[in-house]
This record gives structure tokens, C-alpha cells and sequence, in this order.
């Protein structure tokens, strides 16, 4: 995995300096086991889908690397899930720090109960930012990187409760975006939201990979096929834990999968 | 369409409905009777003297201008301890406590306060506040013993109000690196608040209408002044009431039904005070 060899593909290239790592990664709750030895790369300034049946674990698998799944009772993780290559389930690591690095844009749009300004700025006066000309450029840049700017801008002070669901999602992916993580963890974005909306969301996940690692969990295979660069199929063993089935460039995966479950899953046969 | 089955059915709704309103009739009945009854019958007694003086003769003449303003500062008293207590102890059980048998023994006491007999606090109160701990027969003592009985009502509301709010928002924050405390405050109070409020002022409506435990913990019969300080004792308007109508032989009954009427009106002022409150909240929020 360290060696660092030239590698003409620039999509894969990330592969050989990985942002996220599993590594024989468990995860249980309580008694449950609901993934079992998943060892992945996730390659920096790419989108990497995690696709599979309802209930395989995507979600739980995503929420491995800003450790959401601390928040409920009786989770563990067995195994290594790095950052950069650093453990982040040490005891040493700051969780707090650590969600700053890593973002996340959940399932239901999210936004406060409060204006779109004071939603954006949530983050970064949490962290310590205060100053009013300081949080408006914040504001601005993060609305403008969301693809959100030119219709809010006059709305700003308005709540961002009156704004439709997709503006909404896009709200939540400025609202993560305002504290310059390094990664966004995307859990489901677009399956509330009708197909306008879910293509706004997709365009901008591509600008993103400029400057972003996205991971994208997803039930909507076409959405997989089209923003991916990278996609992981997840898949019930008979215990109902999740495991990976097959993992590769989505091009692959779509076109020339390996594993006949993939293959039977892509092409609608289950699921 | 079978006529002969749809008839039974159509007859058992009509009766449903109709003992659901009888039933209506008889709660909103009763409650504006028993206003009607106090207003129409302690209204002759308001009078600025009644509401700015003093009581003389026992009660008999005068005003009632002590017990109004004691029932104020108790109030508000209770308000200063039961507030702040009640929703921290509701944040730690909502936000912070994990679910075991501890947390479940806890909220199991909080229920059973509740319970507890007024008149049992009084005399907690008189123990611990009084005696124990030296406040004597006062206006703080009273407040704390109130405070105490309170408890029960302001954590239970906050904790419902913490717990209405939605699990994505405080998802929302913990996953942009805010802390537990600063999701709790930022997030999770802000949106609790109305329900906050809704449960104080209850308290504290419930704290103007107590009689027993202020009783033995340093309200008065006859006070010729205010308050001047905490440990000072104090009269309210409740036990007056009870001593006047009880204890004072030729009380005019209009005086007793206008310090009802009095009474009443506090409690409902700010119960409305809330609501405004509540309401103007909302409308900020999701206007």
C-alpha cells in the first residue's frame, strides 16, 4: 500500500496514497455483528459509492469514519480505520477534530430551525469564529461552492426551513462544507428529493472532487454509475452482517464485474 | 351498498360524538362557571385601595397589597431554583446519562415526586431549609421548599421538550465537529425552549396557588409591609385566602371572592404571559 509508484490513471491514482482505509474492520452492536472484515481504500479527491441491498450495512459502513456509530449504545469496531493513515479509533484521537476533517450530509436534508446565514455559519462559530465580515465571506464562499448562492442570497436571513428540499440538502452540504473538511461523507443525499433536484446534487458532487473526497452511499444504482469513480458492492452474509463483495473502478464494476452477486445485482436480478 | 349494516354504525358514531362533546360541555362548563362565579362575585371588591394597601382588621378592611407581592417574589423564587435545576437535570438525562439502572431509578423518583403530598414538602422544607439550614421562617425557604415540589413539573416538561427534538439535527452538528455541550446548547435548547417555558410557568402557576407547604416554612398571617429581604417572612395570596375565610369571623364574602378573583388572575396573566412568549418563539423560528 505505501509504495509509490506512477500510475498514469489519474482517477485511480489516489489508490496508492489512500485518504480512508478499513482494514479487517468488524462492527457490532451489542450482540449484532453489522459489517465483517471490510478492507478498503478510498482514494483522496474521488467519489467512492458504496452501493448494495437494504439493510447490508452501507450506512453503518459510512459512519465508520467520522465514528457516528460512537453515538450508539453498545457499537464496537474491531480492526483498523485510518485517515491519512492514522488510527482514528485510538484513544488519543479528538472525535471533535476529527468531524471537522470529516463531514457529513445525511439522508433527510437537516437544516436548523434557524436563518440560512446562521446555519452556514453553525460550524465555523463553533469553532471559534465571530467576527461578522469573517462569517459573511465564509457564508458567501461555502453558498457559492454549494451551487446554492444565487438563489438564497436574498434570502439569507430568512429561515432555511421555507426552502425547498433540495436548496435544503444543498444548505446542509454548504453547512459542512463552511468548516473545510477534508472528506464529505454522503449518506443517501438525494433519495428524498425528486430527480431535478437529485441531478443539481450530482453536478456539484463532481465540482466538489476538486477539492474534496466524497463517499457517497447510495441505493440508486444509476447515480452510483453516474458520479463514481470507484464503487464498493456491500452485500448480507447469511447472518445479516454486511461484507464486501467487490470493489474496483465503477467503470469495471458496472461493465465487467468479477463476483456473479454483483453481477446479478447491477442487472436487477435482487435487491 | 348494504343499508341494514351501515345504520348500527352510523347510530354508535352519533352516540360517540355525542357523549365526546357532553363530555367537552361538562370540562369547559365547569371551568367557566367556577370564573364566572369569581368574577361576577369578587368584582364589586377591586378597588385601587384593595390592590395597593395594606390589610387592616384581620383582613376585614384594607388591601391585600402583601399578599400579592409575596405571591409574586414566590413565584418568581421558585422559578430561580426550579429553572435552572430542572433543565440541567433534564439535559444530563437526555443528553449525557446512558440508558441503565441508575437513569431508570432516577426517572422513576422524578415521576414519583410528583406524588408526594404538598403538605409533605412543607415539611421537608421546614427540616432542611428552616431548621437544618438556618434560612428560619422566610421568603427563601419557601421558595426553595416550592422549588423543590416544582422539580417534578420542569423536569418532566424539559425533558419531553428535549426529547421532541429531532435526532437529525443534533446528527447534523456532532458531524460538522460541534461538541456535545455546544449541540446541546446551539441546537437542541433552542428548539426545547417553548416546551421549557410551557413547563416553568406551570410551575410556577402551581407555585402561586400552593397553601400547605408555605404554611409551616414562613408565610404569615398579617404582615403590615413588603418583604424587605429573602429571610424575611412574607403572605400569599392562597394561605390569606384560606386564613380570611377560615380563621376571620365576619369576613365580608365579597372581600374573600376578590382575593380569589385576584388569585386568579395572576395565574391566568402568566400562563397567557407563556403562551405569548411560546407563540412569538415559534414564529421566529419557522416564520
Amino acid at each position: 500500500m505505501n509504495t509509490n509508484q506512477d500510475s498514469s490513471d489519474v482517477k485511480t491514482a489516489g489508490i496508492d496514497k489512500p485518504k480512508l482505509r478499513t482494514e479487517a474492520v468488524n462492527l457490532y452492536y451489542g450482540g449484532f455483528q453489522a459489517l465483517r472484515d471490510i478492507t478498503l481504500d478510498v482514494p483522496q479527491l474521488a467519489i467512492t459509492a458504496v452501493i448494495g441491498p437494504s439493510g447490508c450495512g452501507k450506512s453503518s459502513f459510512l459512519r465508520l469514519f467520522n465514528r457516528m456509530n460512537d453515538l450508539i449504545p453498545g457499537a464496537r469496531v474491531e480492526g483498523q480505520v485510518e485517515l491519512e493513515g492514522i488510527s482514528i479509533y485510538e484513544n488519543s484521537i479528538d472525535v471533535v477534530e476529527l468531524r471537522k476533517r470529516v463531514g457529513m450530509v445525511f439522508q433527510k436534508p437537516n437544516p436548523f430551525p434557524m436563518s440560512v446565514f446562521d446555519n452556514v455559519a453553525f460550524g465555523p462559530r463553533r469553532h471559534g469564529k465571530r467576527h461578522r465580515s469573517e462569517l459573511e465571506g465564509i457564508v458567501e464562499t461555502s453558498l457559492r461552492q454549494a451551487a446554492l448562492w444565487d438563489e438564497v442570497r436574498d434570502k439569507l436571513h430568512q429561515s432555511a426551513l421555507a426552502l425547498s428540499g433540495g436548496q435544503q440538502q444543498r444548505l446542509c452540504i454548504a453547512r459542512v462544507l463552511a468548516v473545510e473538511p477534508e472528506v464529505i461523507l454522503m449518506d443517501e443525499p438525494c433519495s428524498a428529493l425528486d430527480p431535478v433536484a437529485t441531478l443539481k446534487i450530482e453536478d456539484l458532487m463532481r465540482s466538489l472532487t476538486e477539492s474534496y473526497t466524497i463517499v457517497i452511499v447510495t441505493h440508486n444504482m444509476q447515480q452510483a454509475a453516474r458520479v463514481s469513480d470507484m464503487a464498493a458492492f456491500l452485500m448480507m452474509e447469511d447472518d445479516r452482517a454486511g461484507a464486501l463483495v467487490e470493489y474496483g473502478p465503477t467503470s469495471q464494476l458496472f461493465t465487467n464485474p468479477k463476483d456473479k452477486r454483483t453481477e446479478d445485482y447491477i442487472t436487477g436480478r435482487f435487491g | 351498498m348494504n343499508s341494514r349494516s351501515l345504520m348500527p354504525r352510523q347510530l354508535s358514531q352519533r352516540a360517540a360524538f355525542a357523549l365526546l362533546i357532553l363530555a367537552t360541555i361538562v370540562v369547559v362548563g365547569s371551568v367557566l362557571y367556577i370564573i364566572l362565579q369569581i368574577v361576577t362575585s369578587g368584582a364589586s371588591a377591586i378597588s385601587i385601595e384593595f390592590l395597593t394597601q395594606p390589610p387592616s382588621q384581620a383582613g376585614k378592611a384594607g388591601g391585600i397589597l402583601p399578599a400579592i407581592v409575596g405571591t409574586l417574589y414566590l413565584m418568581i423564587g421558585t422559578l430561580i431554583f426550579a429553572l435552572p435545576v430542572g433543565v440541567l437535570a433534564a439535559v444530563y438525562l437526555t443528553e449525557y446519562a446512558r440508558e441503565n439502572w441508575l437513569t431508570r431509578t432516577i426517572n422513576l423518583a422524578i415521576m414519583n415526586l410528583a406524588g408526594v403530598p404538598s403538605i409533605v414538602y412543607g415539611l421537608f422544607g421546614l427540616g432542611i431549609f428552616v431548621l437544618a439550614m438556618k434560612f428560619g421562617m422566610s421568603l427563601l425557604s419557601a421558595s426553595l421548599t416550592l422549588a423543590c415540589q416544582a422539580l417534578a413539573i420542569t423536569i418532566t416538561a424539559s425533558r419531553e421538550a428535549i426529547l421532541a427534538v429531532p435526532r437529525e439535527h443534533r446528527e447534523g452538528s456532532l458531524a460538522i465537529g460541534a461538541t456535545r455541550w455546544q449541540t446541546t446548547r446551539h441546537v437542541v435548547l433552542p428548539q426545547a425552549l417553548p416546551g421549557i417555558i410551557t413547563g416553568a410557568v406551570l410551575a410556577m402557576s402551581r407555585a402561586a396557588g400552593e397553601t400547605a407547604p408555605i404554611l409551616v416554612v414562613g408565610a404569615a398571617f398579617l404582615l403590615p409591609g413588603l418583604p424587605q429581604s429573602p429571610f424575611d417572612q412574607f403572605m400569599a395570596l392562597p394561605y390569606h385566602l384560606y386564613t380570611v375565610a377560615a380563621h376571620v369571623p365576619g369576613m365580608p364574602k365579597t372581600t374573600m371572592w376578590g382575593v380569589a378573583l385576584v388569585l386568579l388572575v395572576v395565574v391566568l396573566f402568566f400562563n397567557v404571559l407563556a403562551t405569548v412568549i411560546r407563540l412569538r418563539a415559534r414564529r421566529r423560528r419557522y416564520g
